[in-house]
Parts: structure tokens; sequence; C-alpha cells
């Protein structure tokens, strides 16, 4: 096991080093100043795609929009012509039309090649998001009311807290609602099974932006993936009702190229040495309780 | 002192008067009232807290309700209530009880004690529901309820149980009631008044009582297993003592998928009757329209986990629920073109319940849309819990149904009090409805594309724009629910007096044979049905009393 997987993060390392590079030569700058997975004022569609599963979202919705606005603009074009043409005055004598069995073929007919025409690419969407391929690193997230633990098994088991901040303790740029003292943070163009569990009650640990949402249910361990195709900084929310604070438990990932991944990685080795192994603590790490 | 009034009124009026008329009734119209009424009552509630619930996240930050825990409670309140104490009761209790019967020439109900037990079990779930949100902290489980968040360890007071016991009596009338309609669409069809020639409505609520049936007692077992988990020490859902949460998901939307169904169908019932006398034609496909809704009712039987996909179960599984949903909308599509058709070459009037027939099928549509996208187990990735199915549902099955039951209410209000309702004022209500469910629920589509979650008293202030716009929308169908309150006072007060036929020649059902108001005892002499598809008849599905 051990073999197999430093053999594969060798082999996985060489492009995301040769990408980190160029991402750095390119951007040189930090995550946050690159591309952000959030909401904006006014939104009437998705927000923008940052992995392969939210890519493919986006393609199939288009498809979808497509067809279902057809349906809607074909069943209000079929009223507004009824109301014109067959209202009483316009049309004092009904017909006495019950049956057409042709029509009433064709109306079943039809509507079953549309869903065939769906479900193909449906079904294709759901099996690459629904089956982890080779991953690059695994990464542990347990739900907690109200917070989430974040847990690196391939990088020495390290663990941290990921609290939410409150209002009153927002730095400018920190989206309220949305961002917490201590970030998960993935390498760029990594392949990142997660393992997705709950110590109360169910949560879902949800990022719109990378596809990404899988319940957090107690005494189960639910598993996805994603990949981050750029740096950046990815926020979501918990998405099962969970009590009084379900509103206020945000979910902040940070890409990262792989080269400050690694750097970040021995840096929190020793911040949350202490952390390790413990999979519910209820206190967070001494910095943002100086924050407080 | 009930015998001398009573006598008065001569031997077909003969019923008890005063308090006795009502809480010993067992007279099919008596007790159809009283669920209309009970409705109405528990719609104001529900109706307020979904205005609180609107009035709080009009902005950013949370303004109003500062214990997030009671907008827990007022978002569970506002599910049940409207789901069982509000489109039930009105629908199959209210117009089911009134005009099954009428329809298809039958005196009363197969079992008219029976009934009456039906209608108390309900208005006493209705009160232990409204208790729950008093005793202890109340339920802010949401109206799904999953254990653990309504374990004892996260719900310690007494609320949860009251809910529970709330839904298991609730449960047991609805299951009577639906026994009382088998039995009585079974055995007491007049003379000539064959399956096939039974109103649609009369097929949507054999139908529904049919999945009451075989739905709420899956409901009264996990219940059952949540109150002994939570009280007796029992671990069906209790992962330390080997049991699993996703149990009740499963038994959940076993009931809970039909639910939506039982819903929705005496919907379509209605829509079909009121788009048949106002277009002054027969059904189009009648035999298509009844067998729809029995495969809707039998598909919706083996879709429930399209509910869970986010649960960690298997692709296979989530494929399989995907293409099994997605089946759903051919029977479904096969309603609407038929309404469509209906309509084709008909002489249409108008009227108030005709609007809402048409506003039901514009809804109908949109929300039956989302529904063909959310049925995609990979994309539902994006909108599971966000506020695209907040819209969903509430196009397709909560503001469809109001708009059924609004239809249905100007449509047979004649009938049921002999006074017509105000034409003109009722088309304004219709409008104001109109625009302003339409200005609430179209707007959260785009909320639920870009990621907001649903159930939350307070969101990213990106989110602001359209949930302001969603709010003001609440107001708009505020303003015209409390007008349609207003048209019901206006038609009780002052109402003109209603004909026995008030439609003209396309209301061809049983019920507009009888005087308005429909005297206490009808149908006492079974009338005898003519063939259908011939001479006068409209057809399948519209029979005509032979003369």
């Amino acid at each position: 096991m051990p073999m197999r997987d430093m053999i594969r993060r060798l082999l996985f390392s060489m492009p995301m080093v040769c990408a980190a590079v160029v991402a750095l030569g390119i951007a040189g700058a930090a995550a946050q100043e690159g591309n952000v997975g959030e909401a904006r004022p006014w939104q009437m569609g998705f927000q923008d795609a940052f992995s392969p599963v939210m890519q493919e979202i986006h393609q199939f919705h288009a498809l979808l929009l497509v067809i279902i606005t057809t349906i809607v603009v074909l069943v209000l074009a079929l009223l507004g012509f009824i109301i014109v043409r067959f209202n009483a005055k316009r049309n004092p004598v009904p017909s006495k039309t019950s049956h057409n069995t042709l029509l009433e073929v064709v109306w079943t007919i039809v509507p079953v090649i549309v869903l065939v025409v769906i479900a193909i690419p449906s079904l294709k969407l759901l099996y690459h998001s629904g089956r982890t391929p080779q991953a690059d690193l695994t990464l542990k997230v347990t739900g907690h009311q109200w917070y989430w633990t974040y847990n690196y098994p391939d990088q020495g088991d390290f663990s941290f807290d990921s609290i939410p901040i409150p209002e009153g303790d927002l730095k400018p740029g920190q989206p309220r609602l949305l961002a917490v003292d201590n970030p998960v943070v993935v390498p760029v163009g990594a392949t990142v099974q997660v393992l997705v569990n709950s110590d109360d009650v169910i949560h879902s640990w949800a990022v719109p932006s990378l596809g990404l949402k899988k319940d957090a249910t107690p005494g189960r361990t639910n598993e996805t993936w994603f990949r981050a195709d750029v740096p950046g900084v990815f926020y979501g929310m918990c998405s099962e009702l969970c009590g009084v604070n379900h509103y206020f438990m945000p979910i902040e990932v940070h890409a990262l190229p792989k080269a400050e991944f690694d750097a970040w990685v021995e840096k929190a080795k020793e911040q949350f040495a202490t952390n390790s192994h413990s999979p519910v603590r209820l206190a967070a790490n001494g910095s943002q309780d100086a924050a407080r | 002192m009930a015998h001398g009034a009573a006598v008065a009124h001569g031997e077909h009026e003969h019923h008890p008067t005063g308090w006795k008329r009502w809480v010993y009734s067992t007279n099919h119209k008596d007790i159809g009232t009283m669920y209309i009424v009970l409705s109405m009552i528990a719609a104001l509630v529900g109706g307020l807290m979904s205005w609180a619930i609107r009035l709080e996240l009009a902005e950013p930050g949370i303004q109003f309700i500062h214990d997030t825990h009671f907008y827990n409670v007022l978002v569970t309140a506002h599910g049940f209530i409207m789901v069982f104490f509000v489109v039930m009761p009105a629908m199959i209790g209210g117009f089911g009880n009134w005009f099954v019967p009428l329809m298809i020439g039958a005196p009363d109900m197969a079992f008219p004690r029976m009934n009456n037990i039906s209608f108390w079990l309900t208005a006493a779930g209705f009160i232990l529901l409204m208790l729950s949100a008093v005793v202890g902290e109340g339920p802010g489980t949401g109206w799904t309820v999953y254990p653990p968040l309504s374990s004892i360890a996260f719900h310690p007071g007494p609320s949860v149980d009251f809910g529970i016991l709330a839904l298991h009596v609730a449960g047991a009338g609805s299951i009577l009631g639906a026994i009382n309609f088998i039995v009585t669409i079974f055995n007491m069809r007049a003379p000539g008044m064959t399956m096939h020639r039974m109103p649609l409505f009369v097929w949507s609520i054999l139908v529904t009582a049919f999945l009451l049936l075989l739905a709420l007692p899956v409901l009264a077992g996990a219940l059952t297993m949540l109150l002994t988990d939570r009280n007796f020490g029992t671990h069906f859902y209790e992962v330390a003592g080997g049991g699993d949460p996703l149990l009740w998901q499963h038994l959940f939307w076993f009931f809970g998928h039909p639910e939506v169904y039982i819903i929705i169908l005496p919907a379509f019932g209605i829509i079909s009757q009121i788009v048949s006398t106002f277009a002054k034609k027969p059904v189009f496909g009648y035999l298509g329209m009844a067998y729809a809704m029995v495969s809707i009712g039998v598909v919706g039987f083996v879709v429930w986990a399209h509910h869970m996909f986010m649960t960690g179960i298997g692709v296979n599984a989530r494929a399989y629920f995907t293409v099994a949903t997605l089946i759903i909308a051919v029977p479904t599509g096969i309603k609407i073109f038929s309404w469509l058709a209906t309509m084709w070459g008909g002489s249409i009037e108008f009227k108030a319940p005709m609007l809402y027939a048409m506003g039901f099928i514009w809804l109908f549509v949109m929300g039956g849309v989302t529904g063909v996208v959310l049925a995609n187990g990979g994309i539902d990735t994006a909108f599971h819990d966000t506020y695209y199915v907040v819209a969903h549902f509430h196009y397709v099955m909560a503001i469809a149904a109001i708009f059924a039951m609004f239809g249905a209410w100007y449509y047979w209000i004649g009938k049921m009090t002999g006074r017509q309702y105000p034409e003109g004022l009722a088309r304004v209500q219709f409008w104001v409805f109109f625009i302003g469910v339409n200005v609430l629920f179209f707007p959260q589509h785009f909320l639920g594309l870009a990621g907001m979650p649903r159930r939350i008293p307070d969101y990213p202030d990106v989110y602001a724009g359209w949930n302001f716009v969603s709010s003001i929308g609440a107001a708009i169908t505020m303003a015209g629910t409390l007008l349609f309150y207003y048209v019901v006072f206006h038609t009780l007060a002052s109402g003109r007096k209603a004909a026995s036929n008030p439609w003209g020649e396309g209301a061809t059902t049983l019920e507009w044979t009888v005087p308005s108001p429909a005297p206490f005892h009808t149908h006492e002499e079974m009338p005898v049905i003519a063939g259908g598809g011939h001479g006068h008849s409209h057809g399948h599905g519209m029979p005509r009393p032979a003369e």
C-alpha cells in the first residue's frame, strides 16, 4: 500500500510540479487573487465551473435548459392560441371531438424520445461524477454542529477544525457567512478523494463551483471526488438542515499550486500537530481563539 | 329542541341542528364543509408562517427572527400544515366528500360514521401539531424530520413527540377516509355509472385513496420507530446501537413521494372538470387521462430515492432512480396535452374557475420541467437542497394545488352554499395571486442555480437581489390570499343566488342536476346514467341522468 502510494504520488507529482511552475510564472501571486468560486449579485445561472464535474454539469444543464424552455414556450404558445382562437366570442359552437388516437400516440412517443435524449448524457454524467477515479490524495471531512473538521491521511494524518468567522471578525474581502478561519487546502490539478462523515447530525458538504455535494451522515463514510483545475478560493455552505446554526456552517476550499500546497502541508503539520488523530474537538486552535 | 327544528324542515331536511349537526355529523356534505373550513383556518396559519419566513429573508442578515431555532420551527410547521392540514383536507376530505357521492349518484359515503371520525381525527391532528410548536422547544427538523436531528439527543423536549402523534392521528384519519372513498366508489355508483364513465375527479380521488392506503402505513411505521427511539431506548435510527439514519429516509420518502401525488392527483381531477365545463367540450382522451393518473400513482411508488441522491446510495441505484423518475414525465405530459386538446376547438368562457385551471396548467408545466431537470442524479449535485428545489416543488405541487383548490372553490361554491361568488372581484383575486406567486417563486430558480441552500434564515450578501424580489412576490401573494378571504366573506354574506347549474351546457356531471345549495340529502332515488358517448351525452366521464 505505502509503496504503491509513493509510486503513484511520484508519478502524479511530475505534471503537477510543472503545472505549479507554470502557474507561478503566470500568476505569481497567492490564490486569493485568482479565481473565486462564489455567486455574484443578481446571478441567474450556475456559479463558474472550476472542476471537470461542474463543467459537465454546465454542459448538461445547457442541453436541459434548451429542452425545458422549448416545452414551456410550446405550451405557452398553445395556451395563447387557444385563448385567442377558441374563446366563446370567436368560437360560439364548440367542437365535439374527444378522441384522436394518432395524436395521443404521438404525444406519448415524442416525450419518450426526448427523455432518452436526456437520459444518455445524464447517466454519463452520473457515472463520471459518481465513481472516484484514481486519486492523488484523500481528504477526510467530518461535520459537526456547526463547523467542519478536515483530515489529511496521506500527508501525515494531521487534522484541523474549520471554524466560521463571525461577522464582527471578518477581514476586508472575506464574505459574510462563507469565510472560515482555516480553509481546506488542496493542490491544483490533483484528483482528491473526499470521505465525508459526521459525528452528530446529518450535514452536507457542498461546494457549488467544484460540483460537490455529499451528505455527512453519522455511522457512514460517503465518498465523492473533485479536481480543482485552477488555483483559487471556492466557497460552499452546509446543505442539510442541521440545527440552529445550519445557515452558518461554511466551507472554504483553497486550491494552491503543488509547491505552495507542499509548503502549506509542512506548516500545517506543525501548526496542527497537537490535533492529530483527534476526530472530535470542540475548541479551535490558538490563532482563532486570539481572533475572537 | 333539535327535533322541533328538524320537523319544520320537512322529511328531506331531517337533520339535527346546532352543534350536534356538526360534531355528530354523518352527512358527507356537512363533513366536507367542515374539512374545507379546517383547511381555510390552517391555510391562514401556514400562510402567515411563510410570510414571516419571506419577511426574514427579504434582506441579508437576521432582522426579525433572532432565534434561528424558531425560524426552523416555522419552516417545519409551514410544511406540515400546508401538506397535511390545508391541501389534503380541502381536496380529499372537502371537495372529495362533497362531490364524489354527488358525481356517482350515491346518497352518501359508504361509512358515514367513519367519515365523521376521519374528520375529527384530522382536526385533532391539527391541534396536536399546533401544540408541538408551543410545548418544549418546537420541532426545528424540517417536515422531513430526519434523525439524528429529530432524535432525543438533539430535540430533547416533547415537541417532536407531539409532531409524531399529530401525524399519527391525522394519518389514521386519512387512512379511514381512503377506505371510505374506495368502498364508496367501488360499490355505490348509480346504475349505468360504470368505472369508465366516472368523472375524472372521481377517478383522481380513487387513485389518491389507494396511494393514501398504501403510503400512510409506511409513514406510521417509520414514525412509531422514531417515537420508540426517542422514548423507549430502541435503536432503529441510532448509529450507536446499530441502527441507521438512512432507514428513516428510505421509509419517509417511500411515503413522501406518493404523498406529493396524493396532493396533486385530486388537483388533476378538479382541473379536468373545470376545463371541460368551460370549454363546453368533453374531456379529450378520457381513458388516457384516467390511466395516466393510475400509472402516475403506480410509478410514484418506485421513485422515492430521487430525494436521496446525495445520501451516499450507490451509483447504480442513482441511475435506476434517475430513469424511473424521468418516466413519470410521460403520463404527466399526456395530462397537459389532453387538457390543451380539451380546450382546442372549445367555446371557452374565462370565468374565475377557468382562469385558475389555465393558471394551474402554466404552474404545473413550469414546475414539471424543472422536475425533469432534478430527476437526473448527476445534475442533482448542483441542485439538491438549494432554492431551485424550493421553486420546483412550490410550482408543481404546492401552488399548483392551491390553484386547483381556488378553482374548485369558485367552481362549486354555488352548489355548496347556494350563493354565487362575485365574478369581477374573483378575476381580480386571480390576477393578484397569479402575479404574486410567480414573482415569489420564479426568482428562486436563480437563487438555487447560484447555489443558495434552503432552510436558512440568513444568506451570503450576493443572494440579496433575488431574495428581495421573492419577498415582494410574497407580499403580493399575501394580498391575493387576503382578498380571497374577503371574496369568501362577500359571497356568503351577499352573494347572489346560484342556479342549480350556473355554468350551462358544459357542466354535465351529476352534481349540477340537484338544486343549489345541494339539499341535505341527495340522490335518495338512484339516478340512472345513460350510455356514454351517445345522444346528448358528452362522452366518457360526462354522464347525464336519464330523464
